[in-house]
């Protein structure tokens, strides 16, 4: 049975793809279950990340300084400080003057800002691909060799524990924490949480903190994964990121998680089954048909207008 | 000669061409329920949206201790205490019990991060002592045994109990309740009667309340003020009230 090592490839590939979506696709779900937007810059916010990460890298590098763990260390707290950083001052600057307008209306502004920050990046790091090391090389295989191989490498190993403790840190911080508390009545009811005596501007902009800081952790690590990056990555990712939100219930974040591992998996093995060129047509496929048949996604409740 | 809580002159509210509220003036006293009567549509939920800041008032002051409040914003009037609930229960639905009451308490807590990351002794002082006020409320709206169920899927009348004491959490100068008993079974309109009772009487509470429910209204003001097409129509205590011609014409019309 020579297929089930293949399927396992296919498995692992899958969720390790699948993990760093969800990641993203956290961003997104948060802010929509709370301000009722999609943060189309959130993908610009990811392609950041990487950057910095890049750039922690490539200075202690430089400084002679090229010990693995400290590198690591630099690249998420320097990424996740910097793009936290971005995620706020997004909020403030393009949407927080916005509330309360017509919907539409930051949602432009979240286009715009999009454009603005690929052209910040692209002029101040130019178009070219920039190459980032992939600090923790190697991996190993099971099974009987050939063509019937299991390989796992050590990177997809810590992509997949680094997402299932951020998820569980996420978890634990909505259900247990005071200002999970608080985001989750902000979610529910805005203007009640604002009359209880809720700041819920601080709210708003911790949603897009914890948003940024996860694409930020994704960043750092399909970056190594790949070991390129450039100022567009951000499109195709923050898509992808967005169909696993709306995929899996846009606004619940289990839903986002399991959105992403959902859309992860289906992407290997459709590519697997119809070629890799029609990864993309299978995700995208997978969302229209979820869609047809539940439209409010895997582990999303059906809208109720608020009277 | 108890406090003014609540003092309100000239209060009038305009929509385009609609006067909705024109001069409605009431005063409340510390430790007194105080009900806003009318017909429907007499303006009264539109003088509670301008006393808690929904609406800027077109003209009128409101003294809240002696201080102005027309015109601040909802969330400021708020956090001066004056809380309010809605026709419609606004519950936070798929939150426990217990975590509306939390949520209500928010803001006296302290919420550093740090503090809460590091659970440091104070953090976890006042967490113990948000949990034994939030405790003590649910046992006062006979609720501890539904602590942990999702507000949403806790009888109505038991929702509107939960509501009451959510905005006992916020420890407000002033309770404005917009149609409490609206949709209550008999039982539950006693129950409730029951609860504002103990909320004047043992928790210094001071309630403006606006009312449909006739016996109820009658039996715990201490003052009732009733506006018909957004101007005052008579203002005492419920005696007088009763016996007012004038609001008996504007309930039933002429004979």
């Amino acid at each position: 049975m020579p297929d089930i090592y293949h399927f396992f490839q296919m498995l692992v590939n899958g969720l390790n793809v699948g993990s760093t979506y969800a990641l993203i696709a956290i961003g997104y779900t948060m802010v929509y279950g709370i301000i009722g937007m999609i943060n189309f810059a959130h993908g610009e916010v990811y392609m950041i990340g990487s950057y910095i990460a890049f750039i922690a890298i490539a200075g202690l590098t430089m400084m002679g300084l090229d010990s693995v763990p400290l590198l690591m260390t630099a690249a998420f707290i320097a990424s996740i400080v910097v793009t936290s950083a971005y995620g706020y001052s997004i909020e403030r600057v393009a949407y927080r003057p916005l509330r309360g307008s017509n919907r539409l209306i930051p949602l432009i502004s979240a286009i715009g800002m999009s454009l603005f920050l690929q052209n910040l990046v692209l002029m101040s790091q130019d178009s070219k691909d920039k190459s980032i090391p992939n600090l923790i090389p190697g991996g190993f295989s099971f099974g009987p060799g050939g063509a019937q191989e299991v390989i796992v490498s050590y990177m997809q190993i810590v992509v997949f524990v680094v997402t299932v403790l951020a998820m569980w840190g996420l978890t634990l911080f909505i259900s247990r924490s005071r200002m999970g508390r608080a985001c989750r009545a902000c979610a529910e009811d805005m203007k009640m949480a604002n009359l209880l005596g809720i700041n819920t501007n601080n709210v708003i902009a911790l949603t897009f903190v914890i948003g940024a800081a996860l694409a930020a952790v994704a960043a750092v690590l399909i970056s190594m994964q790949y070991g390129v990056i450039n100022p567009n990555a951000g499109f195709m990712v923050g898509l992808k990121a967005f169909t696993a939100a709306v995929l899996g219930g846009i606004g619940s974040i289990p839903g986002a998680m399991l959105g992403g591992l959902v859309l992860g998996v289906a992407e290997a093995f459709g590519g697997d089954i119809f070629g890799d060129q029609y990864k993309d047509v299978v995700a995208f496929g997978l969302l229209v048909l979820v869609l047809l048949f539940r439209p409010s996604g895997i582990l999303g409740r059906p809208e109720v207008e608020k009277v | 000669m108890s406090r003014e809580i609540l003092k309100v002159s000239g209060l009038s509210m305009r929509f385009g061409g609609l006067l909705a509220v024109n001069g409605v003036g009431l005063t409340v006293k510390e430790k007194q329920v105080v009900s806003m009567i009318g017909p429907n549509g007499a303006g009264k939920t539109t003088v509670f949206n301008c006393l808690t800041g929904f609406y800027k008032p077109t003209a009128g002051t409101i003294l809240l201790d002696g201080e102005a409040i027309q015109g601040l914003a909802g969330h400021e009037i708020a956090r001066k205490g004056v809380v309010r609930t809605f026709q419609n229960v606004r519950l936070f639905k798929d939150m426990t019990a217990v975590e509306n009451l939390l949520i209500a308490q928010h803001r006296h807590l302290n919420t550093n991060f740090l503090a809460g990351l590091f659970k440091t002794p104070a953090f976890r002082k006042s967490e113990r002592d948000a949990m034994e006020y939030a405790a003590y409320w649910l046992d006062k709206v006979n609720l501890t045994e539904f602590a942990n169920r999702p507000a949403g899927t806790l009888a109505y009348g038991q929702q509107r109990r939960l509501e009451i004491a959510r905005c006992m959490m916020t420890r407000p100068r002033i309770l404005m309740l917009d149609e409490p008993a609206a949709g209550l079974n008999p039982k539950e309109t006693e129950d409730l009667k029951a609860l504002i009772s103990v909320l004047r009487n043992e928790h210094n509470a001071t309630v403006l309340l606006i009312e449909h429910d006739m016996k109820l209204v009658m039996s715990i003001s201490d003052h009732i003020v009733v506006i018909n097409q957004g101007t005052p129509l008579a203002d005492g205590t419920p005696e007088q009230i009763r016996d007012n011609p004038e609001v008996i014409k504007a309930y039933l019309g002429e004979a």
